[in-house]
This record gives C-alpha cells, sequence and structure tokens, in this order.
C-alpha cells in the first residue's frame, strides 16, 4: 500500500515515485521488448532470437539484415508504437470520463477514423497513404463532434460516454452505407483494413507515428498532475488550482491524434485502448491515470497479441484485430459484469 | 447592525483598493446560470479573520454566492475581488494558495488511501520537480493530526463512514494551507453529533488557526451559535448581516424565511435560538398577509 517514495535534492527538487508502478512498468517494458525480439524472428524464415539481437546491434549477416531492417523490425515498431498510442489514448479518455467504459472503442474514434479510411478507400481508390490520412482526419472529426455535443458547462463522463455511443452507432452506419456502395474489390481491401493489421507496414508508418508520440507523450505527461487532481471532480480541481478546462481539451485533443493515428496506421485494432489501462491499473493497485503503465500495456499487448496472430493458427495468419477483439470482447463482458456489481451501471 | 461591513461602492475604480478592505468580497456582481439569473447588483463583504455563515431559504443563491467568491461561477456583471484584484485574472494556482474551497461535490477516486488524498491538498505548492517536498509531508501530517484522522492515514478512503470521509476533505483543505477557507454545506448529510463534531473542528480552525472561515449552513440555529458574521439572503439579496447577537430577530427569520418564531437565548452559549411558532399559532392569527408576500417572493 505505502509504496509511494519522494526523491530529494538539496536544491528543493523533489520527485514523488512510486515504487510499485515503476516496477510495473519496468516489467511491462522487457516484457514488449522480450516479444518484439520474439516476433521479429518468427515468420517463413524463422531466426533465433540471439541472431535477431545480434542483427539489431548492427552485428548480423546480410540476408538476416535485410529481414530484420526492413521487413520485420518496422511491423514491430509500428505495433509498438500503435499499442503505446491506444493504451495512452485509453487511458487519457478513462480518466477524463472518469469511467472504464469511456474508452475510444466506445466513444466510436476508430468507427470515424474507419468512415474516413472507407471514404478514401470507396469513393476515391485513394493510395495507403491517401487511407491513413482519411483514417486520421475521420478519427479528428469524429472527436470533435464528440466533444462539441457532449460539452455543456464542461465534458462529463456519463454525457461523453452516453454520446460516444450515440455518434458511434451513427458512424457504423455510415460505414455499413459506404460498403454496400463499394465494388468487390474495393470491399475486400476496406474489410481487411477494418479488421486492424500490421501486414506490409513499414519505415513509412513509423516515422509520423514516432515523431507524433515524441511531441505529445511529454505534453501528456506534463499535464497529468492536472489530470490526477481532476479525478476528484471539477469543483475540486478547480478550489486546487488546476485549470479544469484547459486541461481536459488539451488531454482530450492528444488523445484523439493518439488514436486517430494509430488508427491510421494499423487500421481501428479493437480493444487496446479499453483494456490496456485497467489492466495496468490493476496491475500497480494505484489511484490516478496510471498513464505511463497504460501506455507500456499497450504496446506489450499489441505486440504479443500480433505474435499471437502469426502463430496461434498455424499456417494461416490472422489479422491482430480479430486476436484483440476477442480477447477484449471477453474482457468488456467482465467488465460489464463487474460495474453492474458494483452498482456503477 | 453591524455597520462596519456595510459595502460602499465606489463606482469600480481600477484603483487596487487595498490596506482597510477586507480580503475578500463581492462588488456588485450579477450571478446566472445560462440565462437563470441567481442574483442581481450583489455586494458581499467577508470581514477578516471572521466565521462567516450564509444563510437563506433553499435557492436564495447561498450557495452561487460561495461559488462565485471562489471563483468556480464566473460573474456576468461586477467582479470578485481578493486581495485588490478581480480573482478571475489572477493565476489559478496563486489563488489556490489563498483560498480554499471544500465543494459539495467531490469524488473520492477508487482505491486511494486516506492519507494520498489529503496529499493531493498540496497540490497548488506543487510543481514539476517539485513534487513532494519536506514541507508538503509535515503539512499532510498535521492537517490529519488536526482533524482526528491521522490513525485513519493507511485506510481506504471508500471504507470510511460520512463523518470520518467529511473530515478527510477537510483535511484535504487544510492541507492547501489557506488563510481563506470556504465551505459549502459541510454538515449535509451527517448526523446531528457528526454535524457539531464538524462545526467545532470549523471553530477551532477560526480561532486557533486565525483562518478566516466561509460557509453555507442549512440550520439557521447552528449558524447563530458558531458564526461571528452572519449574512442572511433572500432572493439573491442581502437581507441583513452582522453579528448573530445583533442581528437575528424573530421579525428577520420571518422576513428572510417567511417563518413566524421566537428567538430566545440559547442556554447553553447565549447566542440567539430559534424556536419554530407552534403549527396552530402560525394557521391561525390574522397575520397571513405578511406570510403571503414573503412566501411569494421565495419562490422562484
Amino acid at each position: 500500500m505505502k509504496t509511494n517514495r519522494a526523491v530529494r535534492t538539496p536544491g528543493g527538487l523533489s520527485v514523488r515515485l512510486d515504487v510499485r508502478a515503476l516496477t510495473v512498468v519496468v516489467l511491462l517494458l522487457l516484457a514488449a521488448l522480450t516479444a518484439s525480439v520474439v516476433l521479429i524472428g518468427t515468420g517463413d524464415f524463422p531466426i533465433p532470437a540471439a541472431d535477431v539481437l545480434r542483427t539489431l546491434v548492427g552485428d548480423g549477416n546480410a540476408g538476416q539484415e535485410f529481414i530484420v531492417t526492413e521487413l520485420r523490425l518496422p511491423r514491430v515498431l509500428v505495433g509498438l508504437l500503435v499499442g503505446a498510442s491506444l493504451g495512452l489514448g485509453g487511458a487519457l479518455f478513462q480518466s477524463i470520463s472518469r469511467n472504464p467504459l469511456g474508452s475510444p472503442d466506445v466513444l466510436g474514434l476508430g468507427q470515424g477514423a474507419t468512415a474516413g479510411a472507407l471514404t478514401m478507400i470507396v469513393l476515391f481508390s485513394g493510395s495507403a497513404a491517401q487511407v491513413a490520412l482519411g483514417a486520421l482526419v475521420g478519427g479528428l472529426v469524429t472527436g470533435f463532434a464528440i466533444y462539441v455535443l457532449a460539452w455543456k458547462r464542461g465534458v462529463h463522463g456519463y454525457r461523453l460516454v452516453l454520446v460516444g455511443i450515440g455518434v458511434s452507432a451513427i458512424v457504423t452506419a455510415v460505414n455499413g452505407y459506404l460498403l454496400t456502395k463499394s465494388d468487390i474489390v474495393d470491399a475486400a481491401r476496406a474489410v481487411v483494413w477494418m479488421t486492424g493489421s500490421l501486414d506490409g507496414r513499414d519505415w513509412n508508418q513509423v516515422w509520423p507515428l514516432l515523431a507524433l508520440c515524441a511531441v505529445l507523450v511529454p505534453l501528456v505527461l506534463v499535464n497529468s498532475r492536472g489530470l490526477r487532481m481532476m479525478e476528484m471532480g471539477d469543483d475540486v480541481s478547480y478550489a486546487l488550482g488546476v485549470r479544469v478546462e484547459r486541461v481536459r481539451l488539451l488531454l482530450m485533443l492528444s488523445a484523439v491524434l493518439l488514436t486517430a493515428s494509430a488508427t491510421a496506421a494499423a487500421g481501428p485494432v479493437g480493444f487496446v485502448a479499453l483494456t490496456a489501462p485497467q489492466l495496468a491499473r490493476r496491475l500497480t493497485r494505484s489511484p490516478g491515470p496510471n498513464l505511463v503503465p497504460a501506455m507500456v500495456m499497450g504496446a506489450a499487448l499489441l505486440v504479443t497479441a500480433d505474435w499471437l496472430s502469426q502463430r496461434a493458427f498455424g499456417a494461416g495468419q490472422l489479422p491482430v484485430g480479430v486476436v484483440t477483439g476477442v480477447l477484449g470482447g471477453v474482457y468488456l463482458l467482465w467488465l460489464l459484469v463487474t460495474e453492474r456489481r458494483a452498482g456503477r451501471i | 447592525m453591524n455597520t462596519a461591513t456595510v459595502t460602499t461602492t465606489a463606482g469600480g475604480g481600477p484603483n487596487h483598493r487595498r490596506s482597510t478592505v477586507n480580503r475578500l468580497s463581492a462588488e456588485n456582481v450579477t450571478l446566472a446560470y445560462d440565462q437563470r439569473v441567481i442574483a442581481e447588483q450583489l455586494s458581499v463583504e467577508i470581514p477578516d479573520n471572521s466565521f462567516t455563515v450564509i444563510v437563506g431559504p433553499n435557492a436564495c443563491g447561498k450557495s452561487t454566492l460561495l461559488r462565485a467568491l471562489s471563483r468556480m461561477l464566473k460573474p456576468s456583471e461586477g467582479r470578485v475581488l481578493l486581495d485588490g484584484q478581480a480573482i478571475q485574472s489572477m493565476p489559478a494556482k496563486k489563488v489556490a494558495r489563498t483560498l480554499g474551497l471544500l465543494p459539495q461535490s467531490s469524488i473520492a477516486p477508487d482505491g486511494i488511501t486516506v492519507g494520498d488524498l489529503v496529499g493531493r491538498g498540496r497540490y497548488p505548492h506543487q510543481g514539476l520537480l517539485r513534487q513532494w517536498s519536506a514541507e508538503d509531508e509535515r503539512v499532510v501530517q498535521e492537517s490529519m493530526a488536526h482533524t482526528g484522522v491521522a490513525e485513519l492515514a493507511e485506510r481506504y478512503v471508500d471504507e470510511l463512514s460520512g463523518g470520518q470521509r467529511q473530515r478527510v476533505w477537510i483535511a484535504m483543505a487544510l492541507a492547501q494551507q489557506t488563510p481563506l477557507l470556504l465551505l459549502d454545506e459541510p454538515t449535509t448529510y451527517l448526523d446531528i453529533q457528526h454535524q457539531i463534531d464538524v462545526l467545532d473542528l470549523c471553530a477551532d480552525l477560526h480561532e486557533e488557526q486565525g483562518r478566516t472561515l466561509v460557509a453555507v449552513l442549512h440550520d439557521l440555529n447552528h449558524a447563530a451559535r458558531y458564526a461571528t458574521h452572519l449574512i442572511a439572503l433572500r432572493g439573491g439579496k442581502v437581507i441583513a448581516q452582522g453579528a448573530p447577537n445583533d442581528i437575528v430577530t424573530a421579525e428577520l427569520v420571518e422576513e428572510v424565511f417567511g417563518l413566524r418564531c421566537q428567538v430566545i437565548d440559547d442556554p447553553e452559549t447565549g447566542t440567539p435560538l430559534i424556536v419554530p411558532a407552534a403549527r396552530r399559532a402560525r394557521a391561525g392569527a390574522g397575520r397571513g398577509d405578511r406570510a403571503e408576500k414573503v412566501g411569494a417572493g421565495t419562490i422562484r
């Protein structure tokens, strides 16, 4: 229980560390990296983990070098970044809405991004980059719509969730309409995109995601102390000197950007944003938004799910979205049951 | 009537009128939620070092006034002054180091311990690189000791009784170390023993630590007993203000609450004690016209 330690310097600076949370983060990070190495070694040409590591530090043979750095490393990096973005975005949304159901999956951001991507695929037969852009724009527009519709003297938990579910339903209908309008080739492409997959991801997806995370993650973490206060209600956090509306707008925008760009890179990989924060929280057992643990948990989850999707079903590979969808669906049911028992729904 | 605190509005001059003026005041404020106006041209001064209690019937605007004083609600006209400056234009954390608020609704995050929650009251004194100083630690311990929750420090807030929980929230507000503390109905939902308990604690804070307290209370007798300065509101207007012994009369209670009563001396403290007239006496005698008028005035 008492796991907080304060580290102080003579100059009056002090940092508060939650030892348990820190341990969880380190262990999850190790798990994510291990899964990444295993995943890089997995495929039609299996490479032993030792060789993968040797190649990564620039010490492998030419054939392995090509397979690792050109084919499999970018895919794994996209997986890690997408997982981290979804985990962080989910943790932000759940904390802002003060509700474990207030995650981007449930709020319809994934559907919004899908609508953008489908528009590009079906109406314009766009390139992969255009589809990604469409997804990004779709996600942002949906996030904006939810924020405007849920706005009433500040965005509040249930209101946000309910508005999100409504928006989600509408956008799903639009997506269905777009699919029926499409010819068979576009429809097949659309369905693959909609499941969420890391197949064929290369360095072109890595760099934009990495750049975005490099900007947003520090921004979010600097504001996380205010978010922690906002868990106690708007009034208490105002009284403590948090500029509630500003922090909330900034963090919601960051969360929407993170989620939408992750979706643009890998398609709507379901349920990572919903489950990662809650799993992380159960491990750290600490109140507060648990942002970093959720982020690392998301990365670990996604890479592990990608490995499962490649290995669990023999030769026939599954898109990673199927695996996270199945696991996340079970989790959602469990969450609904426990929330109901606790009288929160 | 205590005339020392009656506000004279100087036409809202731009100069900071400090020194002789009280630290917290509202100047000709109009308070409204969307289009619904709660109070117009309301001016109130909170005397320094007082335990001020705001009373009035339901929907008279007392909680709204408290929200405005604590900058939760931005007045649509006029301004609230803290140390001579418009409170809305001051840096949020600076205000939070001067003025604390215990709101009616607050949420204890899942799985938070008492010590952790009280520690969050230190937020306005902290920064990115000053997250938990020795001073923070000391003030949190002190606040918990003062409110009698020190031995609960490791317990989860969810497991506490209502009375204990209210003490924990007060401890959090204390940890904020503000010379001014505003409390919005701190005794609601508590049984009589815990109500007195919380009010005694407030009186201690006022007398021993010299903090200026402003509370909204429902119970007029509690207000009369504990307040050093009483503000009676009705329909968004100050009907009377001053020391309870000076202003609480049967006429005032009837004017503010529309209730006929006797005011006697509290046998314990000598403060005014309100005893509502018996039902028959209120229904009978031919003073219906006045009660009716007041009644109509209070329904909004």
